[in-house]
């Protein structure tokens, strides 16, 4: 008989949709059927088909299953493990890939235009299991660096590769990590910035909860490399699944001789301890990270001097995030020349984009740098569920801009996405379709970075401010002619001038939404109309003649606006109507026109 | 440091590197406009005002903390960068009460200036304002979050130089606001009441408690007695408040002043000051001669006192009983003086204009009461004073110089220089080497503990016996030299402490700095100390113990330096004080 292997997705998402429930109720059938000494049940870190998990993956035969519930375990269990036929009815996709990171299974078209370096564990490994990592070449990078190389050679080769930061800027990683060697020692510091706090973004999370080897590796690397002892994991609190792990690899590390004194038997010795940030946004910010780690109030300051002049405790500091220091390792084991040849001129590499809003495909994705934005969203992405019509999407988490329909064939590169009026950013990525507003949209971002504003500088703190009262008016209908003006007069001020890229960036969800949809902002102030019906100030609600009297609309609606007698037409008092909407929802006979 | 080429607006100039662009353009001459920026404060970066454009960088940046390179091009007044700055200064307008009329910084607001000088005539960007409580639990200090601009100088001001650490902004964005751990009522909190966040606020965010209105009611209640007292340092600046430069000794017209003001009597605080150093000096002796505990640390300053207990308690026994120079005057003035004249000290109204607003606190500790009542009854800062002059229409610049009443209004140079730092330590030498050796010192002024270094540390020789001293101005200091005596108990014999950078001409009831001059201007706090070391200098009584008032005082009533009754008016004791948000050392331990 035939001996299996289960891969059960154990990420935050498929844990929310009842993946431990389904791993009881698969043990404990295997147990009736009385397979279990040729079953093993193996455990995983996100693959990135969120949208389509609890996902169960048997091998061999590379069967992934999806949308899996505890009522098809019974099945699972009698026709794949017990009669060897794989169930078609649950199988994600039948197309074949073939890929540098994915021989070891395949059949998603969902993977077709992915390319995974940071991700390349994910999902395929027990992210609680040190045997895991090692088995795929786990640690051989950090061994080759102790043994083959110095650290002004793993310095060279980083900055041959073309790496550029992932956290958002793309500031080149391996000048970074020059400036930080050149500086005196020996009292320097590696931080890992793990505070995702973009909302809808979950990359470092995944990442880290999938496979936290590769990160610390990646930072073993870098302390070799500029001469650090010390280095930090700064990872917000919300994530306790991120950090139970990484307190697990980090312990199974120190054990197995990777981290501590004498690294591997070599002279440099280097050790990481896990700081929890609080949930301030702002502490993505490099310097205000710093600061929340030394225990003060997580405010940017100005920079120079840069942290890797003088950083935590004034010391030199490099600091890269998650997916930065994920692509170490693979750098440094398949080198600078093969890295750099993925990608497009100025953007090395690939870049991992959580997926979110109206997608098929909701989840998480790496893709080699010049992909082109289509591809993300129509292939990648599955395109737009119920048969919407894509109307722009979001990069760069909140700070983004939106990209209207001329901007899909767009590549996916820092230069790219800057000249068309967004940002890499993190990477979040919104998909925004028809019954999306605009105006609202904007609104709903810069709430968030009017929230999230440390406070520190005037244009961040009183000008997101001032902009959100007035887009907040225009989506009340209570716009003004020259409110857009003023939007772009706060909104280029405030790019131009605020000390740090929270409020650099914080007005492009504005910007980039007059400039490719002024439309709908002139419609709301002038006509004081909205589109696509969100902003409910401005809707007007009209009981048609198809009206036929059943009452319904007059009972739910709070503000008794609605009048007529039984089975006659029905009418709404709209100075009485406070456009709640919960007529138009009640309405079966769909007599009532919402606009 | 090399020269460097940089361009501003096209001029090509050759300066030092090093520098900051800020640094670099003042001295060539372009004065960029500022706000958060204070030159002993730690670079801020926050309100953006100080922006300008330089060549190649994709975003304005701010020329406090941004450094000079060769050839860099800096353009500081186009069109943008004017509108920028101008659309900056409204945001923090739109945030702002603009009751300019009845606010107590009119005339003397940096954001008012700004705002002039920014060209804003007309505004754009109206909306929400702020709306908090006023903080008015404290004696001393007042707190309005309305009026904040979130510049942080007060909160730099409060960790960086006193290291007190009360301030901090908490919350975000738009609700970002300034206050105490936990939101703590001043009153309550570690605020040692030394009043520099008053100091360095450019709006008035922080006030003094204002009690002119009570004073000029009690100055027109003819049932009362009213007596004045005064501190050295007031004589130093209060001119400032007149626009005259600093440095100017106006002690004869402040005299003149409260007299037109209705006080009547008019005592000098400075007469207190040799009483203290009989009494500090005294006690020094003692300590030296019996064993007691040393270093000793002097008492004078009020914000010092709460810093001590609230931060060095294990030093209590260090710092030496007597009282401030005001608090000894108060309870002469209602026990000797009042004695004097035969009426009820009851009936005395005792006023002291001090240059400090932690005195306001000190003047209500309850260690102070003698007899069941308080020896000062109010306490004005010089800034008060000065804005009562004028609301009374006081001519004060061309008034008849006068002289303060007997008996407690004589005082030696060595009284005056009470008012700067190291005065106290200076005088208390010139008298305990006297006492102790029984010769008079005859170079009398010691110049290693003046200036405004730090901490300053000094020596001298009595028979033959070392006497290591140290002295410190700002807590902040205070508590790197504390800490070295926390190490070190031997190290040093005698300490002076005084709680604000260059003592009591750095008051936090000063004068505020004047149009185009900084707060704590180093230049303005040494004219103002030089004030009081001319005064001393030419005055013919040099040393405390040669003022025949002094004398005659201790003859007729307290009879010798430390006894119980000098013990009963003139000491006092302190108590450990945990205010939340400190942990007791004793569980430190």
């Amino acid at each position: 008989m035939e001996k299996y292997v289960i891969t059960l997705c154990d990420g935050t998402t498929c844990i929310q949709k009842k993946s431990r429930e389904i791993r009881t109720a698969l043990e404990a059938e295997i147990q009736k059927a009385g397979i279990a000494d040729r079953v093993a049940i193996h455990l995983s870190g996100c693959l990135g088909m969120c949208a389509k998990g609890p996902i169960v993956i048997v091998n061999p035969g590379y069967s992934m299953y999806g949308n899996v519930t505890i009522n098809d375990v019974p099945e699972i269990v009698q026709e794949h493990l017990i009669k060897g036929r794989p169930i078609a009815r649950l199988t994600i996709d039948e197309d074949h890939l073939y890929n540098r990171f994915f021989r070891v299974f395949g059949d998603a078209d969902f993977f077709g235009k992915q390319m995974r370096i940071t991700l390349r564990n994910c999902g395929i490994i027990d992210p609680e299991n040190i045997d895991d990592y090692l088995a795929l070449r786990g640690y051989e990078a950090l061994a080759k660096v102790l043994t083959d190389m110095t650290p002004q050679k793993v310095v060279e080769t980083v900055k041959k590769s073309g790496l550029r930061g992932r956290g958002g800027a793309g500031f080149p990683t391996g000048v970074k990590w020059e400036l930080t060697a050149k500086e005196p020692g020996p009292e320097k510091y590696v931080i890992c910035n793990a505070d995702e706090g973009d909302p809808g973004a979950f990359m470092d999370r995944s990442a880290i909860e999938g496979d936290p080897h590769t990160v610390i590796e990646g930072m073993i690397i870098g302390g070799f490399a500029i001469g650090s002892n010390k280095g930090i994991i700064y990872i917000r609190a919300e994530y306790p699944l991120a950090i139970k792990r990484l307190e697990k690899a980090l312990a199974d590390a120190r054990k197995n001789g990777m981290l501590g004194d004498k690294i591997l038997g070599s002279d440099f010795s280097f050790d990481i301890e896990i700081r929890l940030g609080a949930g301030a946004f702002v502490c993505g910010e490099e310097t205000a990270l710093i600061h929340s780690i030394e225990g003060a109030r997580g405010m940017p300051r100005p920079r120079p001097p840069f942290p890797a002049q003088s950083g935590l405790f004034n010391k030199p500091t490099l600091i890269n995030n998650v997916e930065t220091w994920a692509n170490i390792p693979v750098i440094i084991l398949d080198g600078a020349d093969w890295f750099s040849s993925i990608g497009t001129a100025t953007s090395k590499g690939t870049k991992v984009f959580a997926l979110a809003g109206k997608i098929k495909n909701t989840g998480l994705v790496e893709v080699p740098m010049g992909t082109t934005l289509r591809e993300i969203v129509f292939n990648v992405g599955g395109g737009i569920p119920n048969g919407k019509k894509f109307k722009a999407v979001q990069t760069g988490g909140p700070s983004g801009g939106c990209l209207p329909e001329k901007y899909l064939e767009t590549q996916i590169d820092y230069e790219s996405l800057a000249a068309a009026g967004s940002i890499m950013g993190s990477g979040g990525m919104i998909v925004i379709d028809e019954d999306s507003c605009m105006v609202n949209m904007a609104r709903f971002f810069l709430e968030f970075t009017q929230d999230e504003s440390c406070g520190r500088c005037t244009p961040c703190r009183e000008g997101t401010k001032r902009m959100l009262e007035i887009l907040t008016r225009i989506s009340e209908g209570q716009g003004q002619p020259g409110d857009i003006e003023k939007l772009e007069r706060l909104g280029n001020m405030i790019k131009k001038s605020s000390l740090c890229g929270l409020g650099q960036s914080a007005p492009n969800p504005v910007l980039s939404t007059i400039k490719n949809f002024r439309e709908e902002y002139e419609e709301h102030i002038h006509q004081h109309k909205c589109r696509a019906g969100v902003c409910t100030s401005l809707l007007t609600f009209e009981i048609l003649d198809s009206c036929v009297g059943c009452g319904a609309c007059k009972k739910v609606c709070p503000s008794e606006a609605i009048s007529g007698k039984r089975k006659e037409k029905h009418a709404i008092d709209p100075q009485k109507c406070i456009h709640c909407g919960q007529c138009f929802m009640a309405c079966k006979f769909g007599a009532i026109r919402k606009g | 440091m090399s020269q460097i080429t940089i361009f501003i607006n096209d001029k090509e100039y050759k300066v030092e590197s090093g520098q900051t662009i800020m640094q670099t353009a003042d001295h060539l001459g372009y004065h960029i406009p500022r706000l958060c920026y204070h030159p002993k404060l730690s670079i801020e970066g926050a309100c953006r005002v100080c922006i300008v454009e330089v060549e190649g960088v994709r975003n304005f940046v701010a020329s406090c903390a941004y450094p000079v390179r060769d050839g860099m091009k800096i353009r500081t007044n186009t069109k943008e960068l004017r509108q920028t700055r101008r659309d900056i200064v409204e945001l923090i307008l739109d945030n702002h009460p603009e009751d300019c009329h009845t606010c107590e910084r009119n005339y003397n607001c940096e954001l008012q200036r700004l705002a002039y000088s920014m060209g804003i005539r007309r505004r754009h960007f109206t909306g929400e304002k702020k709306h908090y409580d006023k903080d008015l639990s404290s004696e001393a200090v007042i707190r309005d979050p309305n009026k904040c601009i979130l510049c942080g100088r007060c909160v730099r001001m409060c960790s960086e130089i006193q290291k007190v650490h009360n301030l901090t902004q908490a919350h975000r964005g738009f609700k970002t606001v300034v206050m105490p751990a936990y939101n703590m009522p001043f009153k309550e909190s570690v605020c040692t009441a030394c009043g520099q966040c008053i100091n360095v606020c450019p709006t008035a965010a922080f006030l003094e408690r204002d009690y002119t209105q009570e004073l000029f009611e009690a100055l027109n209640d003819k049932s009362k007695i009213k007596v004045a007292q005064f501190a050295p340092s007031v004589r130093a600046a209060i001119g400032e408040a007149f626009n005259l430069e600093p440095g100017r000794n106006m002690e004869g017209e402040l005299v003149a002043a409260f007299r037109k003001l209705g006080f009547d009597y008019v005592f000098d605080t400075q007469f207190a000051a040799d009483l203290t150093i009989m009494e500090e000096a005294s006690e020094f002796l003692e300590r030296l001669q019996s064993g007691g505990k040393l270093p000793m640390i002097t008492s004078c300053s009020s914000a010092w006192m709460k810093c001590m207990e609230q931060f060095y308690p294990d030093l209590i026994e260090n710092v030496s009983t007597c009282r401030s120079p005001m608090s000894m005057a108060g309870s002469l003035i209602k026990s000797y003086f009042a004695d004097k004249i035969g009426v009820d000290p009851d009936t005395i109204y005792s006023v002291a204009t001090m240059c400090c607003t932690a005195k306001k606190y000190e003047a209500a500790r309850p260690e102070l009461v003698v007899d069941g009542r308080r020896g000062v009854d109010m306490v004005v800062t010089t800034r008060e004073m000065a804005w009562m002059i004028k609301s009374a229409g006081i001519d004060f610049l061309n008034i008849e110089k006068e002289k303060p009443d007997s008996p407690l209004g004589m005082s030696s140079g060595a009284g005056a220089i009470f008012g700067t730092t190291g005065g106290v330590m200076e005088a208390a030498i010139r008298t305990a080497y006297e006492l102790y050796t029984g010769e008079t010192l005859v170079d009398i002024e010691v110049e290693a503990i003046r200036g405004l270094k730090g901490v300053k540390e000094g020596k001298l020789t009595m028979d033959g016996a070392e006497i290591r001293v140290a002295v410190a101005h700002g807590l902040g200091n205070a508590c790197q030299l504390l800490d070295i005596v926390r190490k070190e108990p031997q190290r040093y014999h005698f300490i002076e402490i005084m709680g604000c950078p260059g003592g009591c001409v750095g008051g936090g009831g000063q004068p505020y700095a004047s149009v185009n001059a900084i707060p704590l201007d180093e230049n303005a706090l040494q004219k103002r100390a030089q004030a009081l070391y001319d005064l001393d200098r030419h005055k013919t009584i040099r040393r405390s113990h040669d003022n025949p008032d002094v004398q005659k005082l201790y003859r007729e009533f307290l009879q010798r330096p430390l006894s119980p009754v000098s013990h009963k008016y003139l000491h006092t004791h302190y108590h450990a004080k945990t205010p939340r948000g400190i942990i007791p050392r004793v569980e430190l331990k």
